[in-house]
């Protein structure tokens, strides 16, 4: 990898942030209302009401300069943000930050999405091999006939008819929440056996509307990968099948699912907020549903410009990786 | 009879097609052109007749605000529907144009294209609409297309773009070029029909990208302000909790419409796929 390209892809980085950082100035200012009053008043007619507004418009009024140009405004929020990571402050909790209110919520959103991406990517990928493999019996390669229509039902509906069929109509998990409410925490075999419990339905949602997604581009890439010639040489040599199915087959044509997975990153990370706002999942997402619900302006911004924030730093880090682990790809 | 016969081979040659338009047809017309024989009071708010489970007057039942469920479902579909249309309009048409643009031209117009788009495919689509959607009061359904629209134009932008750069390359648009045709003729006589099998199933996936972000945004409550489409009945249903109090009536009807919409766009667009690349049937 040329230092070119690490540069390139660096200022590909910063520039996406830029660009988030500016659209999440700009948009709210394109109403005519200066944005703390406008806050207030979306709060006021959602019936909350606050006890010391006065002092909240004073205060931003000074944080933030806004009786100062917009020009000035606008370097004062992107210095904010870049060297001192502030969000600003959520108007619903006052005085608290926007940015713990979010590093508390993030566990429970990437043991979510970790959890669930990982389940969805392996058992997603050897089910599309295995269909594609001749050996596989003719009823088990149907299956995955049957897995095609999750890939196109959306996540939150999957997410509805689960909790439905396992919480409602057999009580089998907890609808929601992350733990039992007022169970005492700790690390003690109860208190994991029952956040594992609560995770089991928002980690199934996620996977299984992946597994679908990722068994058929699996199948196409497979089939094309098995009519190789290396691999009819290989089983000329007379290898063992399941050395060449896994050697010779999964291992070459798991490579551009990495790379899918990372152009996909953004669409499971909002998949994901969803998800958590359907079971009550105290992660970002919750966090997010709660700001909008209460016209919290400054924890969505926080939240968007962190979710943008992450991806972009995730795809960033899969780009550099994928050379490594696909010695054919040079960059220039 | 000769209709007939065209029917007949179409559906030999993409059997997925008919089912899929006509089963959209199906969800499309009961709230788009048979709309005047809808009862619009039953979409109105009334204490009389709050939480009654699917009978004889009610079909599928009310919900908590008094509203007909059978009635919102109808006027709902077309709603999301028409919504995934306008962002899907959107969405191919400055596609098409920033594609062929850039795939046909190349050079710096091409690298700032494509930069842009690079940038806008790793920010989260959901992220940019629910900033936009909050910060708007009242939308209006054609709002909510555009709104939804601002992230549909990526994918046809590459697609085309890549299309583009293989179709520049073939004989006859040399000879064409040698011909001394004029570059907008080049683009339009030459290259557009061959592109219009990847138009249409572009078309459909952005359609359907567009119908998943709308629902996705009104599940969160950010939805049209008359709140009658599907994303914005689930969410009341939730917001209500129908599915603890089980009220099925209120909470699973639109997700089987919604599911069926994506079904419906999905074997569209497998036909269409097979039309736009014949390789993938012999597969």
């Amino acid at each position: 990898m040329s230092w070119k390209y690490l540069c390139k892809r660096l200022l590909i980085f910063l520039v996406t942030i830029l660009v988030a950082a500016t659209l999440n100035f700009l948009v709210p200012r394109l109403t005519p209302q200066d944005p703390i009053t406008a806050v207030l008043g979306a709060m006021a007619s959602k019936g909350i009401v606050l006890s010391d507004s006065e002092s909240v418009v004073q205060m931003y009024t000074e944080a933030f300069g806004l009786d100062q140009p917009v020009i000035v405004q606008y370097f004062k929020y992107l210095g904010n943000i870049f060297f001192r990571f502030d969000f600003g402050y959520s108007i619903s909790y006052y005085p608290s930050k926007v940015l713990p209110i979010i590093l508390n919520a993030l566990p429970w959103t990437m043991g979510l999405l970790l959890i669930g991406n990982l389940v969805a990517f392996l058992i997603g990928n050897l089910l599309g091999a295995l269909c594609a493999w001749k050996k596989t019996p003719r009823f088990f390669r149907g299956f995955i006939y049957i897995l095609m229509p999750f890939s196109t039902i959306p996540y939150y509906v999957l997410a509805l008819l689960l909790m439905y069929l396992l919480a409602i109509l057999n009580p089998i998990f907890p609808i929601s929440g992350a733990t039992t409410a007022g169970a005492a925490g700790g690390l003690n075999w109860a208190h994991l056996q029952d956040l594992a419990i609560h995770a089991v339905l928002p980690i199934l949602s996620v996977a299984l509307s992946l597994i679908g997604f990722w068994a058929l581009s699996m199948r196409g890439i497979m089939s094309t990968v098995l009519g190789e010639d290396y691999l009819t040489y290989a089983q000329a040599r007379g290898l063992r099948s399941g050395r060449i199915f896994y050697h010779y087959g999964i291992k070459n044509a798991v490579l551009p699912q990495y790379t899918a997975f990372a152009i996909d990153l953004g669409k499971i990370m909002c998949g994901s907020v969803l998800v958590e706002i359907l079971f009550n999942y105290p992660g970002v997402g919750y966090v997010l549903y709660n700001a909008l619900r209460t016209a919290d302006y400054f924890v969505m911004q926080g939240v968007i410009m962190f979710i943008i924030f992450t991806v972009a730093l995730a795809t960033l880090i899969m780009d550099l990786i994928y050379p490594k682990l696909d010695p054919r790809i040079q960059y220039d | 009879m000769t209709i007939l016969k065209k029917i007949y081979q179409l559906q030999r040659r993409m059997p997925t097609l008919i089912p899929g338009i006509l089963l959209i047809l199906v969800i499309a017309l009961p709230g788009s052109l048979f709309k005047p024989a809808l009862n619009m009071d039953l979409t109105m708010l009334d204490g009389s007749r709050i939480n009654i489970a699917p009978c004889e007057e009610f079909p599928l039942g009310t919900q908590s605000e008094g509203k007909d469920i059978l009635t919102l479902l109808f006027i709902g579909s077309w709603v999301t529907l028409k919504i995934g249309l306008i962002a899907g309009f959107i969405g191919i048409g400055l596609g098409t144009a920033l594609g062929l643009i850039s795939g046909y031209f190349g050079g710096k117009t091409d690298t700032i294209i494509s930069t842009v788009v690079d940038i806008g495919m790793t920010i989260p689509p959901l992220a940019i609409m629910i900033l936009i959607a909050a910060s708007v009061q009242n939308i209006s359904i054609t709002g909510m297309g555009v709104i939804v629209s601002v992230t549909a134009w990526m994918q046809p932008t590459r697609i085309i773009r890549a299309q583009m750069l293989s179709l520049k390359e073939r004989n006859y648009v040399q000879l064409a070029r040698i011909s001394n045709v004029s570059n907008l003729e080049i683009i339009f006589r030459e290259i557009m029909p061959n592109l219009l099998p990847f138009l249409a199933s572009t078309f459909v996936n952005a359609v359907s990208t567009a119908i998943l972000s709308s629902i996705g945004l009104e599940v969160l409550g950010l939805g049209p302000s008359s709140s009658m489409s599907l994303g914005s009945t689930i969410y009341f249903s939730t917001y209500y909790s129908a599915m603890w109090r089980g009220m099925w009536w209120w909470w699973l009807p639109p997700i089987v419409v919604i599911v069926l919409i994506f079904v419906a766009l999905f074997l569209i667009s497998l036909a269409l796929d097979e039309l736009g690349n014949p390789k993938l049937k012999r597969m």
